[in-house]
């Protein structure tokens, strides 16, 4: 009876080919059927390279697999895989992507010597003091002045941005940029947000509503997609 | 019952020692019945702001290790009678006692008095943690000075993880030239940094040094400044509503008669 069903369905959409695999038969059964199936696309030379996603329904793949999976379909020497997407998600998966995905609320003031630390964004409801310092692997909100060290995007997300309604901070870090404050006597700035710019490859400070432009996908759920 | 007061401050030098003797002496005024604490033990100094410190038989180690009992280690003040002080060791080290030893004689003490004042040791270290122990409330001193409110900031992160209590603000040695100038921390700047409730502010004034020096504390003095700000502290503690000290001071007949006139002084 499974004989009958096609393990393997192609279709063309207009960024390539999408893959659906069947999820219930067995991983070596399918690999064979996309062997089969791929080596009966004869290609000649003059396409384009083809970017190919592999859509793998409720099945799910540890990284071997994976790797398995892509060289099959590298064999042909038209076919690129861009993405394999799967239903599947492991537990530690799902709960690692929801903590980075999620807005940790903190209300204090954080004072000299203390360090806040949260997995995804920070909204910060109080003051940070100088010597103190907080920390987010995503973006970070202060409502409330900024005066001591802020890290956001520390495992390494460079677009992340640190706001605040008034900003005086002594260092600034997003991901590997480090940006400290001038060595003279300086006001700070009401209302401002800190991010990489990317060509000049620095952190500015810039007016929030101009950052927000620059980042459309701030807090956005696809933001969170990509990143997640 | 009583309650227990920490003055603490992280940074040495600030003046906890002269504010919990004058603190102290303040409220006796008032008529309170207060014990003062010298947690510094190593390096006692309260006893001698005090002018008491020839009286010492026992001392704060002593009532730990039970060589006498916790009355027979307390000197009652010269001027007051109501106004007790429990030393601190001289030849001891802050090792030994425990934040657990400290917090059972000041429980004891506040059975008998209205106000236990207890003076903290520079540092964040044992001596702070014995010393912090037992107190219900706390007074962070701090001058305006940069790195002495960053470590009343320390100490305020530390005070708010004990049960007790949110914090009181002194800001003490306070020049008022300077600070008109900026080119000291203003009062507002310093309270809204640290974000805790201004118990006080003490102009910096001779008379402090003086008085330390001959063992009389400054508030026992009706006409000075600092003096008047300590007892201004005391009176708040008690519950009164004083408005702060107006810290424009105006320089003799002269400067009124000028002022009067609309001049500029």
């Amino acid at each position: 009876m499974a004989a009958n069903v096609q393990k393997v369905m192609i279709k063309g959409t207009r960024d390539g080919l999408t893959l659906h695999l069947d999820d219930q038969c067995s991983f070596t059964s399918l690999l064979k059927e996309l062997q089969n199936q791929l080596s009966m696309n004869g290609l000649t030379d003059e396409h384009p390279m083809i970017r190919v996603t592999i859509k793998l329904g409720n099945r799910y793949l540890n990284e071997e697999q994976k790797e398995k999976l892509t060289e099959v379909v590298r064999e042909k020497q038209k076919l690129v895989v861009e993405k394999i997407e799967s239903d599947v998600l492991t537990k530690k998966e799902a709960l690692e992507w929801k903590e980075n995905t999620e807005i940790t609320p903190v209300a204090k003031t954080v004072r000299s010597g203390q360090l806040v630390e949260v997995k995804g964004d920070l909204l910060l409801i109080g003051d940070v003091n100088p010597g103190g310092q907080i920390k987010a692997t995503g973006n970070i909100f202060v409502m409330g002045s900024l005066r001591g060290i802020a890290h956001a995007g520390f495992e390494g997300d460079t677009n992340a941005v640190i706001a605040s309604s008034y900003m005086q901070p002594s260092q600034l870090r997003i991901a590997d940029q480090l940006s400290r404050s001038p060595d003279y006597e300086s006001e700070g700035v009401y209302m401002e947000c800190g991010f990489i710019d990317e060509s000049m490859e620095k952190i500015r400070i810039d007016r929030i509503q101009e950052v927000v432009k620059k980042r459309p996908h701030l807090v956005s759920f696809e933001r969170r997609m990509i990143n997640g | 019952m009583g309650e227990a007061i920490v003055i603490t401050s992280g940074k040495g030098g600030v003046g906890k020692t002269t504010t919990t003797a004058n603190l102290g002496t303040a409220l006796a005024l008032q008529k309170k019945k207060v014990c003062l604490v010298d947690t510094d033990i190593g390096l006692r100094n309260l006893d001698v702001v005090m002018g008491l410190e020839n009286r010492i038989i026992y001392d704060i180690v002593d009532v730990v290790n039970e060589r006498c009992k916790t009355k027979q280690a307390l000197i009652t003040d010269k001027r007051f009678d109501c106004l007790h002080l429990l030393p601190a060791a001289q030849t001891s080290d802050k090792s030994e006692v425990t934040p657990e030893a400290v917090k059972a004689i000041v429980q004891e003490l506040k059975q008998e008095y209205d106000y236990v004042v207890i003076d903290c040791p520079a540092g964040i270290e044992q001596g702070y943690k014995n010393a912090v122990a037992g107190a219900d409330k706390a007074i962070v001193v701090t001058t305006p000075e940069k790195s002495s409110v960053r470590d009343a900031d320390r100490i305020i992160g530390l005070l708010e993880q004990e049960d007790m209590e949110s914090p009181k603000l002194v800001i003490n040695r306070i020049r008022n030239h300077m600070m008109k100038n900026g080119d000291m921390l203003d009062v507002d700047e310093i309270v809204n940094v640290l974000s805790i409730d201004l118990l006080g502010i003490v102009i910096d004034d001779d008379a402090v040094i003086k008085a330390s020096n001959s063992g009389e504390p400054v508030a026992m003095k009706p006409n000075s400044k600092a003096s008047l700000a300590y007892r201004n502290i005391a009176r708040r503690i008690l519950g009164e509503t004083v408005p702060l000290m107006k810290l424009d001071e105006e320089r003799g007949v002269l400067a009124k008669v000028k002022k009067f006139f609309g001049m500029r002084t």
